[in-house]
């Protein structure tokens, strides 16, 4: 997966990785802004009230 | 002939080659996974506090300011009812460090309580006879109550309102069960009971980090001070000790 991923990237060495870290840090803006406020009221440790809500 | 030999060659390696990728791919799944997971994490424990530390400050700022605006109102006269997300107040609590302040929000929904102090719907206002009642994160957040087992009785927590400081003084702490929601009724442990009293109850979850139980801690109303007189000197040092 990541192999082919690399291949498929463009120009030299440094160029991949440096596109490589920018799409690590979009992968973990994206979980960051919304998929881990959208998991984080399923979890079942952030309850702090009684009789639930 | 050239060509058969390594057309079999050629489908012999075939299986073990796709085998291989596979088994990476799977490899590579578990690792994205995993890598995942401790990314969730550093956002739970980590940034939530981040984020909600510095909303949570500039809401203060933004209270303590609209309080100091000139109103008509008085302790007395009935307040308006708050809606729903709505800061009204501000806990200061001397047990949790001199500068601990937090806002207050009416409700006890998930977002609401990401933002601050909750407060439990239909429950008593600040310094009012009944049960002021609220809730906060112990863990992540923000995490206004992160240190409620501290609390000792005699520990004072001071609600400011925009007519009124009203002081709470500790009185006892409980642990209970999710479902036991008669802790926040107007005398707590007796559903239905008029209340004679006006006292304060702060839930959070226990032990840290679960949810299986909730961490209760009750407090009386101790003295209201209107917001001319101001708070007594003092009145919101650290206690000493534990």
């Amino acid at each position: 997966m990541y192999a082919a991923l690399w291949r498929l990237l463009p120009g030299p060495r440094l160029v991949r990785a440096l596109i490589c870290l920018v799409l690590v840090l979009a992968v973990l803006a994206v979980c960051f802004i919304w998929v881990f406020p959208w998991v984080a009221p399923h979890m079942p440790f952030n309850d702090v009230t009684v009789g639930g809500n | 002939m050239p060509p058969p030999v390594a057309e079999t060659r050629g489908s012999h390696a075939r299986p073990t080659h796709r085998g291989a990728a596979v088994l990476s791919l799977v490899g590579e799944l578990c690792i994205t996974v995993g890598v995942l997971l401790f990314a969730f994490l550093a956002w739970q424990l980590w940034w939530t506090d981040v984020v909600a530390n510095r909303d949570q400050a500039a809401q203060v700022r933004t209270i303590e300011h609209a309080f100091e605006q000139p109103t008509t109102q008085t302790p007395t006269t009935p307040t308006k009812p708050v809606s729903l997300g709505d800061a009204f107040a501000l806990v200061r609590i001397p047990r949790f460090g001199a500068g601990y302040v937090r806002p207050v929000h009416e409700g006890t929904t998930a977002k609401i309580l990401s933002e601050g102090i909750g407060h439990y719907r239909g429950t008593a206002q600040p310094g009012q006879v009944g049960n002021f009642a609220t809730a906060g994160h112990r863990t992540t957040y923000g995490k206004p109550y992160a240190d409620i087992v501290e609390l000792r009785n005699g520990d004072r927590i001071v609600v400011e309102t925009r007519t009124a400081y009203d002081v709470y003084v500790v009185t006892d702490h409980e642990i209970v069960l999710p479902a036991q929601v008669d802790v926040i009724d107007a005398v707590p442990g007796k559903p239905g009971v008029r209340p004679t009293r006006a006292i304060m109850t702060m839930t959070s979850c226990n032990p840290k980090f679960s949810a299986a139980q909730r961490y209760i801690v009750h407090a009386r109303l101790d003295h209201t001070y209107t917001r001319a007189q101001g708070l007594p000197a003092g009145t919101l040092t650290s206690p000493k000790g534990g």
